[in-house]
């Protein structure tokens, strides 16, 4: 089963590079952009297709590592394999 | 009193503050390899500057999840006299000792100089060969040092005086561009609720003696001795 795990920073928390990406786009004539936020997006391919375990195994792994909850929220996203 | 440095792979200040320990202390720090699971017993452990695992994540991420890590948590839990620089007060954020977290710097660069601290509380186990209110020059070296934690926190840390360090002008002043990387309140080191765990982001181990440029560093590490020797005797 595929997972895509998205970490972004939590509202309140300034974003200093995603503020230099507004800069540069507004530098490259996109006036309309008014804010921009920037984080990171991790796939994980697992064994299991049990998805109540999936999640919660996913909930833990986001806590304990892919995400610092002091400055970071993640959304899980299970993806139906084709 | 004896020391252990705590060497993850990307680590690169394990030397130097190796070297400090040893001059200090007069006694050769235990040299401990990230992938041990125990380590003898030891009166302080440091966790060195550096850039652990490539900064891969967040920098201190993954060293705060490794082995040696978990042994580290326990005996700094326990009390025992931790220290972490620079990489090692991300890797001290990340396991949760210290609370907050060190984002990237606000002005997005690498600041590489020397500032100028205030040694905020000089009643530490770290800070106690310091005076109060004393300003001191330490370099920096970092890309995320940037300390960030909720209102709450910040107000709890000020409160009970777990500010040991923060960012001032050469006279002791804040503002002008004293704070090289935006972080709140200028903080530079901050102390766990115990007091037996220090992290902070300014070097003391590259200035120990007048040959490196100052010796402003060097007070740290007596701080600590001193505290120590007068447990032990």
């Amino acid at each position: 089963m595929k997972v895509r795990i998205h970490v972004t920073l939590k509202p309140g928390v300034l974003d200093p590079q995603g503020k230099a990406i507004e800069h540069s786009l507004h530098d490259l004539g996109f006036s309309g952009v008014e804010s921009v936020r920037q984080g990171k997006y991790i796939e994980l391919e697992l064994a299991d297709d049990n998805q109540t375990k999936a999640r919660a195994d996913l909930e833990e792994m986001c806590r304990k590592l892919l995400a610092n909850v002091v400055i970071e929220d993640y959304a899980i996203e299970l993806v139906e394999e084709e | 009193m004896k020391a252990a440095v705590i060497v993850y792979p990307g680590s690169n200040c394990d030397r130097d503050i190796a070297v400090a320990l040893e001059k200090v202390t007069g006694r050769k720090p235990l040299m401990v390899w990230h992938g041990e699971s125990d380590f003898e017993a030891v009166d302080v452990i440091a966790l060195p500057g550096g850039f652990s695992y490539g900064d891969y994540l967040r920098s201190g991420a993954i060293a705060a999840r490794s082995p040696v890590t978990a042994e580290v948590v326990k005996r700094a839990a326990a009390g025992v006299p931790t220290i972490g620089v620079c990489n090692g007060f991300q890797v001290l954020t990340e396991t949760g000792l210290l609370p907050g977290a060190l984002m990237r710097n606000a002005n997005l660069k690498f600041v590489c100089k020397d500032v100028h601290l205030k040694v905020e509380n000089a009643a530490t186990i770290f800070s106690n060969a310091f005076d109060k209110d004393q300003v001191i020059r330490l370099p920096v070296a970092h890309h995320d040092g940037n300390y960030f934690a909720d209102p709450a926190t910040i107000e709890a840390l000020e409160a009970e005086g777990r500010v040991v360090f923060r960012y001032v002008n050469a006279d002791g002043s804040s503002g002008n561009g004293a704070n090289p990387n935006g972080s709140r309140n200028d903080i530079a080191g901050i102390v766990n609720q115990q007091g037996n765990v220090l992290g902070m982001m300014p070097h003391p181990e590259r200035l120990i003696e007048q040959a490196l440029g100052g010796a402003d560093g060097r007070a740290l590490f007596e701080s600590l001795a001193q505290a120590i020797d007068k447990t032990a005797g």
